[in-house]
């Protein structure tokens, strides 16, 4: 392993959290070479982002120059990172398991006739070289995956594999490259989640069920994330019965979340919505009926309606909040 | 208009997972479309009934996977295809090359599949295949309008809608909210025995070796840990609240 390649993504202007946890997980994978060289690669020029990239390991950090790349789109991006990867050649590449991780890693990796290990949690090493641990059926099963030979692709969830400090050169560069034959076009964005935080990176998730009863009786669940900082996410109960949109489903079908906090407020807990949450670190069930599945799955419970109970929660925690 | 459909069979969401000897235990289990490829079978269908042609859907896996292409048929495709992998270990490399190897030779305008598989998860496959196939590819869509040889696709990015035109042939990649797919009725059964259903082996692809080899291996599953009992709060609700908030702050160390 001599060169590993981790990509560096923005959004909404910000370097995402999941990028420098990228930078941990190509650290481990470094282990044991010593002059293995990290380099962050960034689309488009940011050099704001380039000090947190060098505290995390970064030994150059390497900016795409084109402006075909200042918003996503597949064939722009993968023509520019195949460009990257023919200047600089490395044995590995690892990126977030995001919207653009998702879209473009499988690409680049058939390109290259590689393996691409998808959503892995955590890297270990075994006698047998890199294994890369990732969930199956949502979570309800977990495997290791080894990597046969050529470079090896890997996209890392948020939220896992903790980012760290480590000091790294931080040297910048930019390379320009060149973009052409774009066919599709993003005609409009309309943006849904300007006042959220995304479910998938989000620390906190306060999440609700069919006990939410309406749309409008997500109302106090948006008030205790608000005041968490937390994301709201929603079972497929809520979502098939039209009080939340689907881009909020957690579960085997929807999203599979793993925050440090998860509240689940009238979530009876059908196994297809527990494959979706059940990794969380710490997790938080209100339900009134005590026999409700998710309490197996809960670290605290409270039996109650949460009408009652998350606005109290939200009083509480502000208290709490204000004296930190 | 000529739709293939790229589709796999799962376990059902509802489905506990049991392994035995580092292998996924398949009895008794039942076994559905995967909900994802599932809404791309409706919209292929609903595609069809606006534009004509025919919709063809093509799996890859064991002989069992046939009661999925036969659900598919009763739900209105034309026609169905099994790529029987007996025998088989692959991953998402090995088997993005065999479903090339079948499509590179059929005629379409579009290829519709799945976000992502509910079993393995990794979401690589359709993506590989366009790749393969030098085609244009629109992910996690949740409308689709085809009009004048273009398609104009709404995309669900992290809960964003990005609005995406893009000239056919494409490949798209269903999100749920794309449609609701209808069951299969009775006529749509019976008519389904009656469809074409062929049945090919891996190795009447003509595939080389090297593109039949996994790049990536797996070497062991696994359940994860059984979670300790929780702990029920007790007393008045409001009591119980404050009591949580301080066990989330102290104890967990969540905030």
């Amino acid at each position: 392993m001599k060169r590993i390649l981790v990509i560096a993504e923005i959004k909404h202007d910000k370097l995402r959290q999941v990028s420098l946890e990228a930078l941990a997980a190509a650290r481990k994978m470094a282990e044991g070479h010593p002059d293995c060289e990290i380099v962050a690669c960034a689309f488009g020029e940011h050099p704001e982002i380039a000090d947190a990239l060098a505290e995390h390991g970064a030994d150059r950090i390497v900016f795409l120059r084109n402006g075909q790349l200042d918003s996503y789109t597949t064939s722009a991006y993968r023509q520019a990172l195949l460009q990257a990867m023919d200047a600089l050649g490395p044995d590995a590449v690892v990126t977030g398991h995001t919207a653009m991780g998702k879209d473009l890693m499988p690409r680049v990796a058939a390109k290259y006739g590689a393996g691409l290990i998808s959503d892995c949690t955590a890297i270990e090493r075994g006698e047998d070289g890199l294994r890369f641990v990732r969930p199956i059926y949502a979570g309800k099963a977990f495997e290791k995956k080894t990597i046969g030979g050529g470079k090896i692709f890997v996209t890392v969830r948020p939220n896992n594999i903790p980012a760290e400090k480590a000091k790294g050169r931080g040297q910048v560069e930019t390379l320009d490259v060149d973009i052409r034959d774009l066919v599709a076009v993003v005609r409009d964005v309309v943006r849904k989640t300007a006042e959220g935080v995304d479910l998938s990176e989000a620390k906190i998730i306060v999440s609700g069920g069919r006990g939410v009863k309406s749309a409008e009786g997500f109302a106090p669940l948006r008030e205790l994330a608000k005041v968490l900082g937390a994301a709201v996410g929603a079972s497929r109960g809520a979502c098939d019965a039209g009080y939340a949109d689907y881009s909020m489903q957690i579960g085997q079908t929807g999203k599979v979340v793993t925050p440090d906090l998860y509240i689940a407020c009238g979530i009876s807990g059908a196994i297809q919505h527990l494959a979706g949450m059940s990794n969380s670190k710490v997790i938080v069930a209100i339900n009134t009926d005590p026999e409700a599945n998710i309490f197996n799955v809960a670290d605290y419970g409270i039996v109650g309606d949460l009408f009652e109970v998350v606005p109290l929660l939200t009083e509480e925690f502000k208290k709490v909040l204000e004296k930190l | 208009m000529n739709i293939i459909v790229i589709m796999k069979q799962t376990f059902d969401t509802e489905e506990k997972i049991v392994i035995r000897d580092g292998q996924i235990v398949e009895d008794n289990a039942e076994f559905v479309i995967n909900p994802y490829d599932e809404f791309a079978v409706e919209e292929a269908i609903r595609q069809k009934e606006i534009h004509g042609g025919e919709v063809t859907v093509v799996t890859v896996g064991p002989p069992r996977a046939e009661q999925a292409l036969r659900t598919a048929l009763a739900m209105g495709a034309d026609k169905a295809v099994l790529i029987d992998s007996t025998g088989l270990e692959l991953d998402e490399y090995s088997l993005s090359h065999i479903l090339h190897a079948y499509i590179r030779n059929q005629p379409f305008d579009l290829i519709l599949g799945g976000n992502f598989s509910v079993d393995n998860g990794a979401g690589q496959v359709a993506v590989r295949l366009a790749e393969l196939l030098d085609l244009q590819q629109v992910t996690t869509i949740t409308k689709l309008e085809i009009k004048d040889g273009k398609a104009l696709l709404e995309r669900n990015v992290e809960g964003d809608i990005e609005v995406v035109e893009c000239p056919l042939p494409l490949l798209a990649t269903a999100q749920q909210g794309l449609n609701d797919p209808r069951y299969p009725s009775l006529p749509g059964i019976m008519k389904a025995k009656k469809k074409p259903l062929e049945v090919l082996t891996v190795g009447q692809l003509g595939l080389a070796p090297e593109q039949l080899a996994p790049k990536t291996n797996v070497v062991e599953r696994y359940l994860p840990q059984k979670k300790k009992a929780g702990l029920i709060l007790k007393g008045e609700i409001p009591d119980q609240a404050r009591e949580l908030v301080r066990l989330l702050t102290e104890e967990a160390k969540v905030i």
